[in-house]
């Protein structure tokens, strides 16, 4: 038994107005002082306005968002009683925006309560609206909330099937003006997403057919957006991030996660750059265990794929190859992490990543010492061999 | 062995303490269980686990008459047929938890936290030679 889960998703150019038709009372917009900044807080209002919602913005959510970030955005929601949350932003301000809402909903909880178990009966006081300003995290699809535990250095995996958004609008002037190095940090988390979804053990017939759509746009169109920023390559790499979404959201993301992960919360490492460094190591080690379905991704993509080791290791070096032009560090060391920092956060990278949620649904999973060794080759830039 | 033996979950806990791999990843682990496994088909009443689990170690596991009898952190429950899924490594005990295939009463954060623990524990059920009813 599983299950599909998705949003409304309203995408393309213009997607912002269907803002205007909604019908409701108030908007608490959560998101970050960027998108104050950047006007796009001002855009989504305009649009309430129009659909006669008011509003009020937290704008306190940082990269990573915390527990405890969470915990005020939700007394914001307490004190003002919106019925429609709204996460404008990336990844952090959309996961902010869907936890704020569940604690709104349900005071009772602790934010790492949050639980597929759980039965959280939300939409009882609000419904969700996510809006992504960044081509990659496809957190506007997904169940998933990633919330920072400061205190114990490491990211914590929630979320309930209930909190996926109601709507999720994929508007592409959003992405219009995105930095070439956001562009190829979020793009290179939209491909680790697909490739994951697509490999990982709870892949599914459902998920499997958008992992596979998103990795080829990526390819296709993240140079582009990279390179010369234009109109049609943005539009595309915002629609591959959210069909991302949808493929990993319900299937599960892999070994580049949870490694990744671990780096992020120890070094603090964009997300997108650190899963996109190891997606080609966690491929060569992954092929090594037994069944992989890398070689299918290469076919799909025109590479050579006569067994799944060539599969695999066309897909690593296509890989490689992409970070490369998006000019992406390929290894830790150059992420500008010394060898002594390395070493010295060795230990704790190696307990957060077994222990990540994403671990487990590796098709072979790492030992401790494998994980260890798996850091090590991505130190230094060694293909891995083990 | 009767899966639904005191003897099967004794056996258990002898391969926890025997595992590396699980003395390991469950190094960090504080908290006991009820494994609580519903009545299906044959089985006619509801046969409860306890184990106590602590850093690493399986400090005890036994069979329980009565439900009151313990008060652990977590009571993991479910038909026969889903535990047996779990044991032959067929249902991801994550993914039987995020189905509802297995149902938990306890903070799941926690073993979200573990995840590396639960699959050694899965592991070393898969070591005890293990009968299901009927067979």
């Amino acid at each position: 038994m599983w299950f599909f889960n998705s949003p409304e998703v309203v995408f393309g150019e213009d997607a912002l107005s269907y803002l205007d038709e909604i019908e409701g009372r108030r908007a608490l917009i959560v998101t970050d002082e960027n998108m104050v900044r950047l006007d796009f807080v001002d855009r989504v209002i305009g649009h309430l306005r129009e659909a006669g919602i008011e509003t009020r913005v937290f704008a306190e959510v940082e990269p990573d968002p915390s527990l405890e970030t969470v915990k005020r955005g939700a007394q914001a929601a307490l004190a003002y009683e919106p019925d429609w949350i709204v996460g404008l932003g990336g990844g952090s301000c959309m996961d902010a925006a869907k936890a704020v809402w569940v604690l709104y909903e349900r005071p009772d909880l602790q934010p790492d309560e949050i639980s597929p178990i759980e039965t959280l009966g939300l939409r009882q006081k609000a419904r969700l609206i996510a809006i992504p300003t960044t081509s990659g995290t496809g957190a506007e699809a997904t169940w998933a909330i990633v919330l920072t535990d400061t205190e114990g250095q490491c990211k914590l995996g929630l979320g309930s099937r209930e909190n996926v958004a109601d709507i999720a609008i994929v508007d592409p002037v959003f992405a219009a003006e995105l930095p070439p190095q956001l562009t190829a940090d979020t793009g290179m988390d939209a491909l680790t997403h697909a490739v994951e979804g697509y490999t990982c053990t709870w892949r599914n017939d459902f998920s499997d057919g958008l992992c596979l759509k998103a990795i080829e746009l990526v390819f296709d169109h993240l140079p582009r957006a990279y390179e010369k920023g234009d109109r049609e390559a943005r539009e595309k790499m915002h629609n591959a991030a959210c069909i991302a979404g949808l493929g990993f959201g319900n299937a599960m993301a892999a070994l580049a996660h949870s490694v990744g992960h671990s780096l992020g919360a120890v070094f603090h490492v964009p997300h997108g750059r650190a899963v996109g460094l190891f997606l080609p190591y966690t491929i060569e080690f992954v092929v090594r265990g037994g069944r992989t379905h890398y070689a299918e991704i290469a076919r799909f993509l025109g590479l050579p794929a006569e067994s799944e080791e060539e599969g695999a290791a066309s897909l690593a070096s296509a890989i490689r190859g992409l970070l490369k032009r998006l000019g992406q560090p390929t290894t830790i060391g150059e992420l500008g992490i010394s060898s002594a920092e390395f070493e010295a956060g060795l230990t704790k990278l190696v307990e957060n990543a077994e222990n990540d949620s994403c671990a487990v649904t590796s098709s072979r999973i790492p030992s401790a010492e494998e994980f260890e060794r798996l850091y090590r080759y991505a130190f230094e830039g060694r293909a891995v061999d083990f | 062995m009767d899966f639904l033996s005191d003897e099967w979950i004794k056996a258990l806990c002898q391969e926890l303490n025997q595992s590396e791999a699980y003395a390991q990843a469950a190094k960090n682990w504080e908290g006991d269980f009820y494994f609580v496994v519903e009545p299906e088909g044959e089985m006619k009443e509801t046969v409860i686990f306890y184990v106590d689990l602590w850093h690493g170690e399986c400090r005890g596991a036994r069979l329980i008459g009565d439900e009151k009898e313990k008060e652990p952190v977590f009571r993991m429950s479910a038909p026969l047929s889903a535990w047996r899924k779990v044991v032959e490594k067929k249902l991801d005990p994550i993914q039987g938890l995020m189905t509802r295939q297995l149902k938990l009463k306890g903070n799941m954060s926690m073993i979200m936290r573990n995840v590396k623990a639960a699959q050694e524990l899965v592991n070393c059920c898969t070591l005890v030679p293990t009968e299901f009813p009927g067979e």
